[in-house]
């Protein structure tokens, strides 16, 4: 269990010289919904050029986290930093993809037009969408694999493709963070890799990403870094060391089979 | 005569109304799409009702402050100011009480609604002035407009469609996702009261001529029949100013001709009609056409599961599998296969195997997911693929072809 931050008044920061600039780092966050916490006086720092995936059970916060993070969801205490800026003068250099399910398909719009979404900053108010915009949102929705769909209107994609062309508009966004939601949730195995191989790329580039993620199965193969939320923050660091039997039990507690947690736990910790 | 209001030929001022109501129905079908797809159409029609009041007090000030009660300009500030007044309090009551929006609307609309009537019996029962002509911003009407008021419309009419346009691409990321467009630095809120400003802003230019009971028809009908004709939001909105602008022009045009009918109902019967019209014809979305496809996916089934059972030898009991097979001479009315129909029964089976062996190989996994029992494996896979297949299901199948 971690030491819970209470931020002082004055919220200092407390990191030592020298050390290296976390990509999102996010101090003593407290969020609720009415008067029943969602997240208490959680706190994370996740470094540059990593990818981490946020578990939990279902209601522990891991989406709200994000939301609060990016001032979706208003925290009640707690802030953002985004390579050591404050949240707010980071967002250029941020792309969130939100859940699927948080958006009305039967839009009037084409995955094209979706993917556009991603280029407000370049297009402007008035602007006009010329030619490169359309060839470099072809470009992404190409990398997803979504190139034949570009004029297709969303409702008539499948789960996987919808899931794919809201990738492609993060992409579109070339931000150095990039923040999902659930992004494998009802998606076909053939979009999951297609997803977790755009990441690792974008990883490779040296950008950050950060996951809400509910299969504990492939945390290992799929991410570096963990942090497991229910409530407050049970554990955060590489894989290797804080994705434990022991963190996945005080995170789940009797929800998840005591066998089950420690054959997580022995694979994490090869 | 109906022609001649048509072609604009009736006289300066009445082509002036009718040019007017056209701009006033563009803009309002251009600005109701994106509250349409924002999900807020209700709204509207607290705003257009909360401006009964404001009409009325601004009458009894200019009254009173000696001036003619039925200056357009001034009417139409009153109408503003307590629409706007009205949508605060919507806002408000959504926000900070846990009332939900339908009740919040459902209130202010009643409670504006219901003092603006109170106001203006109180107005026509005295002696005030020329009090006459107030009860048209009810349902709306063009006869005896003055010129000044008709430019006022147009000219109104023209700047919300440039903010609109302006403000098109923040308007529709804030319809479509929300969040997204909050994550990406985006004012929600903000573009949500450019929105409503917006409606406000049309409703006050429509009172004269459609009135506060039905601008919301025209808000609303036009963008509704536009999205039976364009899965794009921009088309939408295009569609939606042509429905919007034809309505009002043909409606402005006829009370022009026939001063006693009242304008708004007019214009909101005939964008009804170009409703209606959509709804039943539009292809893709409209009713006669998902009737068509419902029919053809039904044959399609019938079909399909009527050639797997000849293939089989199995009977067939659903009569209309076999009516559908008997009018395609695939089977006699007894049930019995034709040369022909072994034939497709054969092509099925064999389409139903190679899908089975598919399903099984790793490599086809995205392909696979097509697989709903109608889709015949040559849409999905190459030919080669298929022979591969071919080879794994063994027989000899290559006859067949």
């Amino acid at each position: 269990m971690m030491p819970l931050e209470l931020i002082a008044r004055d919220g200092h920061l407390t990191a030592s010289p020298g050390a290296p600039v976390p990509a999102l780092k996010i101090s003593g966050l407290t969020v609720s919904y009415g008067s029943k916490p969602a997240l208490f006086s959680v706190s994370a720092a996740m470094p540059e050029a990593s990818m981490t995936a946020i578990v939990g059970p279902n209601g522990a916060g891991k989406s709200t986290l994000l939301k609060a993070a990016l001032g979706i969801v208003k925290p009640l205490a707690g802030k953002t930093e985004v390579f050591g800026l404050p949240m707010e003068r980071a967002r250029g250099r941020i792309a969130y993809v939100p859940q699927r399910a948080s958006v009305d398909w039967d839009f009037p719009a084409s995955a094209m037009d979706v993917v556009l979404m991603g280029m407000q900053k370049e297009l402007g108010l008035l602007g006009r969408v010329r030619r490169h915009h359309r060839e470099q949102a072809l470009g992404c929705l190409a990398r997803m694999g979504m190139e034949k769909f570009a004029d297709r209107q969303i409702g008539q994609l499948s789960g996987g493709q919808q899931q794919r062309v809201f990738l492609a508009r993060a992409l579109a966004q070339k931000a150095d963070l990039y923040l999902l939601d659930e992004p494998f949730a009802g998606v076909d195995a053939a979009t999951e890799r297609a997803i977790i191989e755009v990441l690792k790329s974008k990883r490779a580039e040296g950008k950050t990403v950060v996951a809400v993620h509910h299969d504990l199965a492939t945390v290992t193969d799929y991410f570096d870094h963990v942090m497991i939320v229910n409530l407050r923050a049970i554990a955060e660091g590489p894989v290797e060391t804080a994705f434990t039997s022991d963190a996945l039990q005080a995170a789940y507690g009797g929800l998840l089979a005591t066998a089950q947690i420690d054959r997580l736990g022995q694979v994490a910790g090869q | 005569m109906l022609w001649q209001a048509l072609s604009l030929q009736l006289g300066y001022n009445a082509t002036l109304v009718t040019v007017g109501a056209a701009l006033l129905g563009i803009a309002a079908g251009v600005t109701g799409t994106f509250l349409f797809l924002r999900r807020r159409a209700l709204v509207s029609d607290a705003i257009s009702h909360a401006t009964l009041p404001g009409i009325a007090i601004a009458f009894l000030l200019m009254v009173a402050l000696g001036g003619d009660g039925r200056a357009l300009p001034g009417l139409l500030a009153g109408s503003a100011v307590s629409a706007g007044l009205g949508l605060l309090l919507i806002q408000w009551l959504t926000r900070r009480t846990s009332l939900a929006e339908d009740a919040a609307i459902g209130a202010v609309l009643s409670v504006f609604f219901g003092f603006g009537v109170v106001l203006l019996t109180v107005i026509q029962t005295s002696q005030l002035g020329r009090q006459a002509g107030l009860e048209s911003f009810l349902l709306g009407a063009t006869a005896g407009m003055l010129r000044q008021d008709a430019l006022l419309i147009a000219m109104g009419g023209a700047l919300i469609l440039a903010l609109v346009i302006l403000l098109r691409r923040p308007m529709t990321t804030v319809a479509f996702d929300t969040e997204y467009a909050r994550a990406s630095g985006m004012s929600v809120d903000r573009i949500d009261l450019a929105i409503m400003g917006l409606v406000l802003a049309v409703t006050v230019i429509g009172l004269k001529i459609v009135g506060l009971v039905l601008i919301v028809a025209l808000l609303i009908i036009p963008p509704v029949t536009a999205r039976f004709w364009s899965e794009r939001a921009g088309r939408v909105a295009v569609i939606g100013g042509v429905v919007g602008g034809a309505s009002a022009y043909l409606g402005a045009a006829l009370s022009a001709v026939v001063p006693d009918l009242p304008t708004g109902p007019i214009i909101v019967l005939i964008a009804f009609s170009a409703f209606t019209l959509s709804l039943l014809l539009a292809p893709g979305r409209g009713v006669l056409a998902a009737f068509a496809r419902h029919r053809s996916f039904q044959t399609r089934v019938h079909l399909r599961q009527g050639l797997l059972a000849l293939g089989q030898d199995q009977p067939i009991y659903e009569p209309l599998t076999l009516r559908l097979l008997r009018r395609a001479g695939l089977a006699t009315a007894d049930g019995v296969a034709t040369q022909a129909g072994r034939a497709r029964a054969a092509r099925a089976l064999r389409d139903e195997a190679r899908w089975q062996i598919a399903r099984q190989m790793a490599a086809h996994e995205a392909a696979t997911t097509h697989y709903d029992g109608l889709t015949p494996i040559e849409e999905v896979l190459t030919t080669d693929q298929i022979a591969e297949i071919d080879r794994r299901l063994g027989g000899p199948t290559e006859a067949l072809t």
